[in-house]
């Protein structure tokens, strides 16, 4: 899933504090999973700003919404209702969804009410943690189904550096070393051979090096 | 011979060879690479010039090897692929070459969380393996990484590290393995402090009969104070101090634990002669370069060969 975190609410402040009335736009799927952006979360930030703006003498009117999936537009079209009330809209999705509404209503202003972190999983209750970058070319099925792209901070193919340390990285106690957690793994599947094949560079083309990418499937696309 | 360096050379001709560091400034001064490249004359082969060493920036290895160069000398020139993405590597190979530079390091480089740019881009483009046979595709076929043709390819003779006591340590000999397998011609390990987990360590590299393949250098870097002891222990990821040691440093006055660290450095270095697979010494003395001459000389390395 996508893991996204609320920005500090002096950040969210600062974007909407000129105004009056705005629309508060959740989303269902991956935020919610990662309790940052769901119904709950649209709850607990609309009470939030409403009382920061009472401290300073003002009000705040917030409509609050949270839509099945804020990046497909056949759930940002629901907006359509409420948009004209809100001066601006606030987004409590991922940097899709925001940019959903953007491209959907061109007269509206809207703001992101969290930072967009990394495509991941959750490892243990409220902890999520980094797994893939998506560089468009998987390599999983050579490393024992563990990702150097995403988990090595150095993205080395052929690791471990001379930094690994008792199964952490380099960088900190609190990382994992991957090429640690990817020789175990090809350990314990009794392919300890795959190791010692030289991974030769990679092609970053069909990754983010690549430009901006898009999927055209012939058999969908209309 | 694969090049004209004199690092190969001397190694080809079955003596150990002897190579040292020189860390460039954090600045434009010049005579600071001339000031340490002077200390080492006579006494090393060739001299490791720091690729922005524990990301931070320096004066470049490319800049600081001409300078060496310049002053008759054979510099090595260090690369980390955390810098660089591999246009820019390949076109620096190519300078470098171009200015009489043939030997070159291949590393991956300290993350840049530990430098004076926490803030920056790391590239890994590539990783040191892939630069490893990046380099000699360029050497030995004349062509880029991506295919073209090298009109006059950069001959270089190909260095990497080699850490015997990062984790996990039974992988240690298949990594240099995958070194070996890309390509390398010879390897500069880290400092060596605990002596029996290095020889254990070769004999696993000489079983698979890898020292046939590739000149390995074994690291020293003299310890100038307990406290340097005890930061190298406690502070640089991949580093094995044995307590003993610590507790042998700090046995004596303070003022004598010069003298301690290079007498460990010469015991380590009479020890490790005597080790199969060990083709030379690679001396780390970090911004301690006056004493290189006196540990090279103690150890009995010098004359050095005249090639
Ligand atoms: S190899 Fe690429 S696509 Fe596969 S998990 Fe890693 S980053 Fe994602
Ligand atoms: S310690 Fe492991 S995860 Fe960290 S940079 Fe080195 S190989 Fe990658």
């Amino acid at each position: 899933m996508i893991v996204a975190e609320q920005k500090p609410i002096e950040e969210i402040m600062e974007y909407i504090s000129p105004y009056n009335r705005i629309l508060l736009v959740g989303c269902n799927e991956c935020v919610t999973v990662c309790a940052a952006g769901g119904r709950k979360e649209v709850g607990i930030l609309s009470s939030a700003l409403q009382m920061a703006f009472m401290k300073e003498g003002k009000t705040l009117e917030v409509k609050e919404i949270t839509l099945e999936r804020q990046c497909d537009p056949e759930y940002v079209e629901e907006l359509v209702t409420h948009i004209d009330q809100a001066e601006v809209v606030l987004s409590m999705a991922c940097g899709c969804g925001v940019q959903e509404i953007a491209r959907r209503f061109s007269a509206k202003l809207v703001f992101p009410a969290l930072n967009t972190k990394f495509m991941g999983a959750s490892e243990r209750q409220g902890v999520w943690a980094e797994r893939c970058q998506g560089c468009g070319d998987c390599i999983l099925g050579l490393t024992g189904g563990i990702c150097p792209v995403a988990r090595c901070s150095k993205r080395l193919l052929n690791g471990p550096c001379g930094g690994s340390t008792g199964g952490n990285c380099e960088i900190s106690k609190d990382v994992d070393c991957v090429w640690n957690i990817i020789w175990e793994r090809l350990k314990s599947l009794g392919m300890e051979d795959r190791y010692e094949e030289v991974m030769t560079a990679k092609d970053w083309r069909p990754s983010w090096h690549g430009g901006p990418r898009k999927i055209i499937r012939e058999d969908l696309a209309e | 011979m694969k090049t004209e360096s004199k690092l190969e050379k001397v190694l080809a001709s079955g003596q150990l060879a002897v190579t040292s560091e020189c860390g460039p400034p954090r600045g434009a001064r010049p005579e600071k690479v001339r000031e340490k490249t002077e200390m080492l004359k006579g006494c090393v082969d060739a001299i490791n010039v720091t690729d922005n060493q524990t990301a931070m920036v320096r004066m470049s290895s490319f800049a600081a090897c001409i300078i060496i160069k310049q002053m008759g000398l054979d510099p090595i020139l260090q690369m980390v692929s955390r810098d660089r993405n591999r246009l820019a590597m390949q076109s620096d190979i190519i300078g470098a070459y171009a200015h009489g530079i043939n030997t070159m390091l291949c590393l991956s480089g300290d993350h840049t969380h530990f430098g004076d740019h926490p803030m920056a881009v790391s590239v890994y483009d590539i990783d040191s393996v892939q630069a490893i046979q990046m380099v000699k595709k360029m050497r030995d076929e004349g062509k880029f990484q991506g295919g073209g043709d090298i009109d006059t390819p950069p001959k270089m003779f190909i260095g990497a590290a080699a850490n015997p006591f990062a984790d996990p340590f039974e992988l240690r000999v298949a990594r240099l393995a995958k070194k070996v397998n890309a390509g390398v011609d010879f390897i500069q390990t880290q400092c060596i402090y605990n002596l029996d987990k290095f020889e254990i360590w070769m004999k696993g590299v000489c079983d698979r009969g890898l020292d046939k393949k590739v000149s390995i250098l074994a690291g020293i870097t003299p310890m100038k104070s307990v406290g340097m002891a005890k930061y190298m222990k406690n502070r640089v990821p991949g580093m094995d101090v044995p307590d003993e040691l610590i507790k042998r440093m700090a046995g004596v006055p303070k003022e004598k634990q010069p003298e301690e660290g290079i007498k460990i450095a010469v015991e380590s270095i009479e020890r490790l002669k005597e080790v199969k697979g060990v083709a030379g010494f690679h001396i780390m003395a970090i911004e301690w370069e006056q004493k290189v001459r006196e540990l090279v000389e103690r150890a009995g390395l010098l004359p050095r060969p005249q090639l």
